[in-house]
């Protein structure tokens, strides 16, 4: 069936519904076979290569949480002492992607992140960002988002949920002055996989900062992670954006938002936002949400006239 | 079973032997009337489980995989998919 056109195969143990999973199914469609991938631990880790077997079909490696940029590194460099020995052609330069998550990356990964990006290495780093460690049980990363409940961000009478916001972690990466930073989201597939091609062509390193909704540890139906994901971006939550060191202090928005949503809608399809709508409609609370991407909105300049 | 030096997994893609079908609820099943062949629901399936065919023909829905999260009825711009509740 669909077996040889993904480089992602089926019957890999994601949860129904996973946005993980769609993400790098587009990474991939985009880049190619011609590439190697580097993973750190997290969901997409372990749903993926449950041993002995491998949902994929591109060479692929794990080592640990924290190394995945290192690792990527090495094979990298690797591949490029071999091209200057002469060992193996001077035009074999696969693509190396490392995968993480935002545990992998916000967190445990982010030191061998800015080393990776701080020595030049010709790797695209992908983020799929879904907001909280999800594989050991939806505890909270630097990435959770303000409000959200997780069980180590509980909602409770006196904590609504997490209280810290999350990282700006495309703007860390960019202020590495690194020819190609950008955000995208899987519900609008054209402009992630452009922005994978343009990663790819790029000397030197990239990174893309991927939302992926996790129905599991957000708490909706199955049915609604493309839908989630789009409106995060229709709301104004993630802004979709791409900096380039021709000027690493200017984002550049690729999709303007028209009408910009109101948080709500963004808010009320999730459980982990439950606790502001139930028992009592924490108005305080989401007009703080509104107040912060609006902030941001203006910021980035989302806003189309 | 022989483990491999560094663990490494010889064969791409076995994951296919393993048929996660069997964890669906809800069924897609595509009305060929309504399916103008935008491949949307192809590319947004995480399981890779459905798979284009020819323009002016429905996609063919692989049920040894779907897992019947529905996103692809979700996200159908003709409401040509629905969800039927799966009978064991």
């Amino acid at each position: 069936m669909s077996e040889a056109t993904s480089l992602l195969a089926s019957g890999h143990r994601a949860c129904a519904g996973c946005g993980a999973a769609i993400a790098v199914r587009q990474v991939l469609e985009a880049a190619g076979p011609n590439t190697i991938c580097v993973n750190a631990t997290g969901c997409l880790e372990v749903t993926t290569t449950p041993y002995p077997q491998t949902a994929w079909r591109v060479p692929w490696i794990h080592v640990a949480f924290e190394n995945a940029a290192a690792v990527a590194s090495g094979i990298e460099a690797a591949y490029k002492a071999l091209r200057a020995k002469g060992t193996i052609p001077k035009d074999k330069k696969p693509n190396v992607i490392a995968f993480a998550g935002d545990g992998g990356t916000f967190d445990i990964g982010l030191q061998a992140l800015s080393g990776m990006l701080e020595r030049g290495h010709d790797v695209l780093y992908v983020c799929y960002d879904n907001e909280a460690y999800m594989n050991t049980g939806i505890q909270r990363s630097s990435s959770t988002p303000f409000g959200a409940a997780t069980t180590t961000s509980p909602a409770g009478k006196v904590i609504p949920g997490e209280m810290r916001k999350k990282k700006p972690i495309a703007l860390i990466a960019a202020a590495h002055d690194i020819p190609y930073v950008a955000t995208a989201s899987i519900a609008f597939p054209a402009d992630l996989k452009r922005k994978v091609k343009k990663a790819l062509e790029v000397e030197g390193p990239s990174f893309l900062h991927i939302l992926a909704p996790c129905p599991t540890g957000w708490r909706f139906g199955t049915e609604k992670t493309v839908e989630v994901a789009r409106l995060a971006v229709e709301t104004g939550v993630f802004v979709l954006y791409e900096i380039t060191n021709e000027d690493p202090l200017k984002p550049i928005v690729t999709k303007k938002i028209k009408d910009r949503k109101p948080v709500e809608e963004y808010l009320k399809l999730q459980g982990r936002f439950r606790h502001l709508f139930k028992p009592v409609k924490r108005q305080d609370i989401i007009d703080k949400i509104q107040e912060e991407v609006d902030r941001k909105c203006k910021l980035f300049g989302v806003d189309e006239d | 079973m022989k483990i491999e030096p560094g663990g490494a997994i010889k064969e791409p893609g076995s994951s296919i032997a393993y048929k996660t079908g069997g964890w669906r609820t809800f069924k897609p099943v595509i009305d060929a009337e309504k399916c103008i062949s935008c491949w949307i629901c192809v590319g947004f399936c995480p399981d890779a489980a459905i798979e284009k065919t020819e323009k002016g023909k429905p996609p063919i829905i692989d049920y040894d995989y779907c897992k019947g999260c529905g996103i692809c009825a979700n996200e159908c711009p003709k409401n040509a998919i629905e969800m039927i509740f799966e009978e064991k």
